[in-house]
């Protein structure tokens, strides 16, 4: 039901990398889920509306107050990869 | 001294002795233990509790030792989701229900164990290994609050956190013969929980019985600006404590006891119904018609909404990373490695689910029969006060008996998911036992109705002996 | 003259405007005022996407929103909420951007502005709340860096993205519509466009009905400008030699002017929408009548009032309203001096050396420029003497009062010139003779010997029409 590409695609997507040779045990295994989970294709959802959200609530603010942010320290205190105060990350391309 | 007390007895022995005496002893007896509950022991605790003894026991927690479950945030005490891609992570600020908790005097011991990112039903896909049920070493201890209930049905911990998106707290209360409650969603703030399905889930708390349910409920519960979905309650929950279910009118939902399901499960629980009817409570059949779809409507927006909260873990900023020659193969090697096999699963499901094609086939179609779900609920319950079922169709499972099966894993939440995709809130207790092993009524109840589901499982606790029982000692 | 477009250009821009005069950011209350702070001092576990954290609304950001909407002459949403764009980049710090989806808060306006051949409709399709990314810092060129330094001071700024429809049929066009969004933004209060990455632009352009390309993440008007320049030579270049134009993302590299392809498997997208499930729907369709009567005037309205009120010409109107602090600027001093003097001294005069000097006009006070505008009328001094008042405050400071004195920029005395009237007479009968012969240069010769007699601090009118007075007033001969 779900290819071997379409697992990769997901992998690039998801930022998963996957090795070639995983792919087709990835597969088999999400296919079955999917399987099981197209069984709602039998519920008659015509004009029923999607709940994104339980509670029927609208409206939630916060008011613009400025509030303290947290020292430079802490915020880079959970790596160890940083520089002058930024994180530091490999290039991007 | 034993392990087991409740709020009110740890409370005796801390007026007979001290905060620090019990905290100390706690500690000891989570150092001798071999069902691997906690993840994080808090280095720091006795010294609190000694700070607590020295400042006189303010608050209606005060000297009450917790267990937390790994993925609620602790500032300053190590938060992973027992995943290995949160190795390290020491987050700087508190949960809101951990500011709660000590303002009221509770003292942290430590984080326990859990299904990696909340993502499971046996606490087995933990990265530290399995939690093991106290009643039976080689069986799980339920997921994903595997850690935190089997910490307090081993008397690790008197009262203990959990977080519940498709029956995670009730699933191991049920497991390990302990209590566990699921507040309706928006009962209790979110802030500092790290999202698995931020739609469908809620902390909830762990006890060996209904009263501390109650008391860490007018601990946590309220209402915090700093969650959107939070909603403002004037419940007093220790006020629904009282023996009486004369006017309950019970439904119960004949989906729930279907194929599957294991005959002293469903014996337990008609001998549970058949005591609120001795009680004088009425109770009647009723049907939730869309009850058989609504575990793969839940799996799919859960999965979904997961591949997008756990995006943020990429290495960058905090947690495991694995180099890479440019951003892109870092964040995905790191991914790759620091997250489990059912976690990777799940996010690549999700990530499917949503994407360009599918999205209307899975995300939207579940969504559009979670309404169906909320209002099979909403009619039963425009009827009844509340529904009684099995809380899990089995009792706890062997280890490794259904680690490679993901959809197995799946189904024995059948029971669970449905609360969760309607919002309403379920209490688990014990209400009989099989070879040894708890069995757990659920209690469902109407929106921010927890009073009539705490005076139900307070009424037949009251009424019954299964929640006094405890597991042979293990340690 | 109706402009005829040769090359069928089409341009379309999105507009990322960072509503930065709020005081907190989009989703958390970490202060706006990072642009001149140490890097990630500005962050909580909010915007730094820490696990567990959760985002609140801003209700100013949303009534600012509306009246970015309203001053665009949008409709406003009934109802909307926000989505999670997924996408992975380092200064995404939660894997997703939050940002409004299928429902835009805004939707459906227009903006006018001077084109090519007259006033021209620009229509605006939709404008929605996002959140900005962090920054980064590339050790290198983007492809050959050694690493990359991320500051998420930037995270979760709020920002309006405005989208246009491609009607812009020339750089000067797209320009032109930059320069007019700036100036109503700037008279909503909602946006200060001199602070760094304020506004960023992306620009669509296709030629001869082909297919569009995007130019990405312009900074400058004038960069748009030159990067839909290129683009159009380019296209133009591309069908000439009868290829044909392909959909496809460009970069604008501001420093050689050119446009180049970015097309790698990053740019391969696949975003997939959500609806935030940590936020709630927001109905704020009722808060419009109530944001609309906090709408100031707007620079048509302005310069449509000048021009009633103020009876000045259209040219300087528009001048003088373009800039919404120009705009008070001008009305404080019209309000103490004749308003027609004031525009020119304003629009013509002190806008010129203010560009020149490349300063914003916060650099000069009403109260001089008012001074020395009554100084010229009241004749004290010359118009050149003023304008150098100007230069000398703005390049050394000082007040017109003591420049007029070190300078001594006074006009003299009427005596005095009197007296130098008299004595160049005296000195040059010749020069007079000719000039009661007939030749009228002769005047001019006498004219600047009197001003030379007065070190130039009598002007050539006023010197003129005495030296005639004298000469009517001599005995005939």
């Amino acid at each position: 039901m779900i290819t071997k590409e379409e697992v990769e695609h997901m992998g690039w997507l998801a930022r998963i990398e996957i090795h070639e040779s995983e792919a087709q045990a990835y597969a088999k295994k999400l296919s079955s889920v999917l399987d099981y989970f197209s069984q709602l294709a039998e519920v008659d959802t015509e004009n029923v509306s999607p709940t994104y959200h339980v509670a029927d609530i609208v409206n939630v603010f916060r008011e613009d107050v400025v509030r303290p942010s947290m020292p430079q320290e802490e915020v880079l205190a959970n790596t160890e990869k940083k520089q002058e105060g930024n994180f530091l990350a490999p290039r991007i391309m | 001294m034993s392990g087991w007390a409740n709020i009110s007895q740890v409370k005796e022995k801390i007026t007979q002795g001290s905060a620090e005496d019990i905290t100390t002893s706690y500690l000891k007896r989570i150092k001798k233990s071999k069902i691997n509950a906690y993840t994080t022991v808090w280095e720091g605790a006795a010294e609190k509790a000694r700070e607590i003894d020295e400042q006189g026991h303010n608050g209606s927690l005060a000297g009450i030792p917790i267990a937390i479950k790994d993925n609620i945030s602790t500032k300053g005490i190590s938060t992973t989701c027992s995943s290995k891609i949160l190795q390290g992570y020491v987050p700087p600020y508190d949960a809101h229900v951990i500011e709660r908790l000590k303002d009221a005097g509770a003292i942290i011991l430590g984080k326990t164990n859990m299904d990696e990112f909340a993502m499971g039903t046996s606490t087995e896909s933990s990265c530290y290994g399995p939690t093991l049920n106290p009643w039976d070493m080689e069986r799980v201890s339920g997921g994903s609050s595997g850690g935190s209930a089997a910490a307090v049905a081993a008397g690790e911990a008197p009262i203990a956190l959990g977080s519940d998106t498709g029956g995670s707290v009730r699933c191991p209360a049920a497991f390990c013969g302990v209590v566990g409650l699921k507040p309706t969603y928006g009962t209790i703030s979110r802030y500092g929980l790290i999202s698995y399905a931020s739609s469908l889930e809620q902390i909830g708390p762990l006890a060996t019985c209904v009263a501390d349910i109650a008391a860490l409920m007018d601990v946590i519960g309220g209402y915090d600006a700093r969650d959107s979905t939070s909603v403002k309650t004037e419940t007093v929950y220790k006020d629904a404590l009282v023996d009486n279910v004369s006017d309950l009118k019970i439904g119960v939902p004949a989906e729930y006891f279907g194929a599957g399901i294991d005959p002293a499960v469903e014996s337990a629980v008609w001998d549970a119904i058949q005591l609120f009817e001795e009680l004088g409570a009425s109770w009647e059949q009723v049907s939730l018609p869309h009850t058989p779809y609504a575990l793969a409507a839940c799996y799919i927006i859960a999965m979904s909404e997961a591949s997008s909260n756990l995006a943020r873990f990429d290495g960058t900023r905090y947690g495991y990373r694995k180099e890479g020659e440019n951003w892109h193969v870092m964040a995905s090697r790191t991914r790759a490695e620091g997250f489990g096999a059912e976690v990777k699963r799940r996010i690549l499901l999700g990530t499917y689910a949503l994407s360009a094609g599918y999205h209307d086939k899975y995300y939207l179609k579940a969504l559009r029969v979670r309404t169906l779900v909320k209002r099979d609920f909403d009619l039963a319950l425009k009827e009844f006060d509340c529904l009684m079922t099995p809380t899990m169709p089995v009792p706890a499972f062997k280890l490794g008996e259904k680690v490679d099966d993901p959809l197995a894993l799946y189904l024995a939440d059948v029971n669970t998911v449905p609360i969760n995709l309607a919002g309403v809130p379920s209490i688990s207790l014990p209400c009989g036992y099989t070879d040894g092993l708890p069995i757990g009524l659920q209690i469902i109840g109407k929106h921010f109705d927890e009073a009539t589901v705490l005076r139900a499982a307070y009424s037949f606790e009251q009424n019954t002996e299964h929640h006094t029982r405890r597991p042979v000692e293990v340690v | 003259m109706v402009y005829e477009n040769p090359d069928g250009v089409k341009i379309g821009l999105e507009i990322h405007v960072q509503l930065n005069k709020l005081n907190t950011k989009l989703f958390c209350g970490c202060s706006t005022d990072y642009h001149n702070a140490e890097p990630n001092t500005h962050v909580c576990p909010v915007c730094l996407g820490l696990p567990g954290s959760l985002p609140v609304l801003n209700r100013k950001a949303v009534e600012f929103a509306l009246k970015v909407g309203l001053a665009l002459n949008c409709d406003i949403v009934e109802q909307t909420q926000f989505h999670r764009k997924n996408y992975y980049y380092p200064d995404l710090p939660k894997g997703f951007q939050t940002t409004q989806y299928d429902f835009p808060i805004a939707g459906h306006g227009k903006v006018i502005i001077d084109g090519e051949d007259g006033e021209r409709i620009i229509r605006i399709t939709r404008a929605h709340m996002e959140e900005d990314p962090g920054k980064l810092m590339h050790m290198g060129s983007i492809e050959k860096s050694k690493g990359t330094l991320i500051n998420y001071n930037r995270s979760g700024m709020t920002l309006i993205e405005i989208v246009t429809e491609p009607d812009m049929r020339s750089p000067k066009e797209a320009r032109r519509f930059l320069d007019k969004l700036r100036s109503i933004l700037e008279y909503l209060d909602v946006f200060n466009g001199d602070l760094e990455g304020a506004m960023r632009v992306d620009a669509n352009v296709s030629v001869m009905g082909g297919d569009r390309v995007e130019v990405k993440n312009i900074s400058s008007h004038k960069g748009v400008e030159k990067a839909a320049l290129y683009e159009i030579m380019r296209q133009k270049n591309f069908i000439r030699r009868g290829d044909k134009v392909v959909m496809e993302t460009r970069h604008f590299d501001e420093a050689r002017g050119v446009t180049l392809s970015m097309r790698t498997k990053e740019e391969e997208h696949d975003y997939r929408y959500f609806p935030e499930p940590d936020l709630v729907p927001m109905r704020v369709a009722d808060w419009v009548p109530g944001v609309q009567k906090t709408l100031p005037e707007l620079p048509d309205a302005k310069r449509d009032r000048f021009m009633r009120e103020y009876r000045i010409a259209d040219m300087h109107a528009k001048a003088l309203t373009s800039d919404i602090k120009v705009a008070d600027f001008y009305e404080h001093v019209a309000l103490r001096v004749c308003p027609g003097a004031a525009a020119v001294w304003v629009a013509d005069i002190l806008k010129g050396e203010l560009n020149y000097r490349d300063i914003g006009v916060h650099a000069f006070k009403v109260e001089d420029m008012i001074e020395i505008i009554e100084l010229v009328i009241g004749n004290k001094i010359t118009e050149r003497s003023g304008v150098e008042i100007i230069r000398t405050i703005l390049d050394n400071g000082g007040t017109p009062k003591t420049i007029v004195k070190e300078k001594g920029l006074i006009k003299v005395e009427e005596d005095i010139i009197i007296k130098a009237v008299t004595e160049t007479l005296e000195e040059n009968p010749e020069a007079l003779q000719d000039y009661l012969d007939g030749k009228e240069k002769s005047l001019n010769f006498l004219v600047g010997q009197v001003m030379k007699k007065t070190a130039g601090r009598s002007d050539a009118k006023t010197t003129r029409k005495m030296l005639l007075e004298r000469i009517n007033k001599l005995p005939q001969k």
